[in-house]
């Protein structure tokens, strides 16, 4: 479908490399949607089964998650941004999005540590019982993505200072983005389907 | 699909606003709104899955030609596959079956051919 390059498509787009390997990661998040299908799966089967730790909802504070959310949120936008600014050819508004959501990146990391030994200091650990298994395997699954993500984009970013824009480099910068994007999803059916359910249940 | 984009990344600031938007929806309706549990629940997931679309759509250009349609399918198919695992998981492991350790309330509403009950039969006797 796609083999003649064409001034029209985006750069990441222009060799067949970038393309199969665009498509490659793509099945690459299918793959992780089956995996994080099967922690939320377990999660939602385990659910209630606090065995005497501290309930989910005594823990939960909306606050904090609905804070996590927006940076979340803001740095997937932040990350769309730099795909734009990609586009239109200005490395510099690239690298300056892309920094400002590799910041937000580990402001939500920061509040996620927060909010883990703030759990453990009230008595909820990934030993505690088989509900908060379950969560910390579930968050922390996703934790461990955003700080591979947050790694990822310092290694482009040193990439893109040395290399600048050619079609290797924003290939690779789309598919970093759309892994950042792909967390933000995660997080929303974690934000739904463990926080806010979690509280109202 | 965009050819030829707009100078302001006009898709990227609605669907940021969009799905601001909709975390707030989905928050108010958690805490401070009095429908019942089980609404809630479907009302919130729902906001779920309309968010993820946008940012599919509208940050990851999953309809962008540059790479098929392949994107477009592996998605739409990995979404089936998590809605039946999570929900299979559920029915298998949980329907009809209470967490009440206390009481004696595991045995059935839902028939007497349930797996608890048989198993507490053989026990008995």
């Amino acid at each position: 479908m796609s083999e003649q390059k064409t001034d029209d498509v985006a750069l990441e787009y222009s060799t067949h490399q970038g393309q199969m390997n665009i498509v490659g990661f793509w099945i690459f998040l299918a793959a992780e949607i089956s995996l994080f299908s099967t922690l939320f799966a377990t999660y939602a089967v385990l659910f209630g089964r606090t065995a005497g730790a501290p309930e989910p909802a005594e823990l939960f504070e909306a606050g904090t998650v609905l804070i996590m959310t927006f940076i979340l949120l803001t740095s997937s936008f932040t990350c769309g941004l730099a795909i734009h600014n990609m586009r239109e050819g200005s490395l510099k508004g690239l690298m300056i999005w892309l920094g400002i959501t590799l910041l937000l990146g580990l402001g939500f990391l920061g509040f996620e540590i927060y909010e883990f030994v703030h759990y453990a200091h009230e008595g909820a650990t990934i030993g505690s019982s088989a509900f908060w298994s379950g969560f910390f395997t579930l968050t922390g699954t996703h934790g461990v993505h955003v700080t591979l993500g947050v790694g990822w984009m310092i290694a482009i970013l040193i990439q893109l200072k040395q290399r600048g824009l050619t079609a290797v480099t924003t290939r690779k910068v789309f598919i970093v983005g759309l892994y950042w994007h792909f967390l933000d999803v995660i997080w929303i059916f974690i934000f739904t389907s463990v926080y806010m359910i979690g509280m109202v249940v | 699909m965009e050819k030829k984009q707009n100078k302001y990344p006009v898709n990227h600031i609605i669907g940021f606003a969009l799905s601001i938007t909709l975390t707030i929806v989905a928050a108010w309706t958690a805490l401070s709104s009095d429908l019942p549990v089980m609404w809630i629940i479907i009302a919130i997931m729902a906001l779920a899955v309309i968010q993820a679309g946008i940012q599919l759509f509208m940050f990851m250009h999953i309809t962008e030609r540059g790479a098929t349609h392949a994107p477009w399918n592996m998605m739409f198919h990995a979404f089936v596959i998590a809605a039946i695992v999570v929900a299979g998981s559920l029915f298998t492991m949980s329907f009809g079956f209470t967490h009440d350790h206390g009481g004696g309330d595991h045995h059935d509403e839902s028939g007497a051919e349930s797996h608890e009950e048989s198993h507490d039969d053989h026990e008995g006797h």
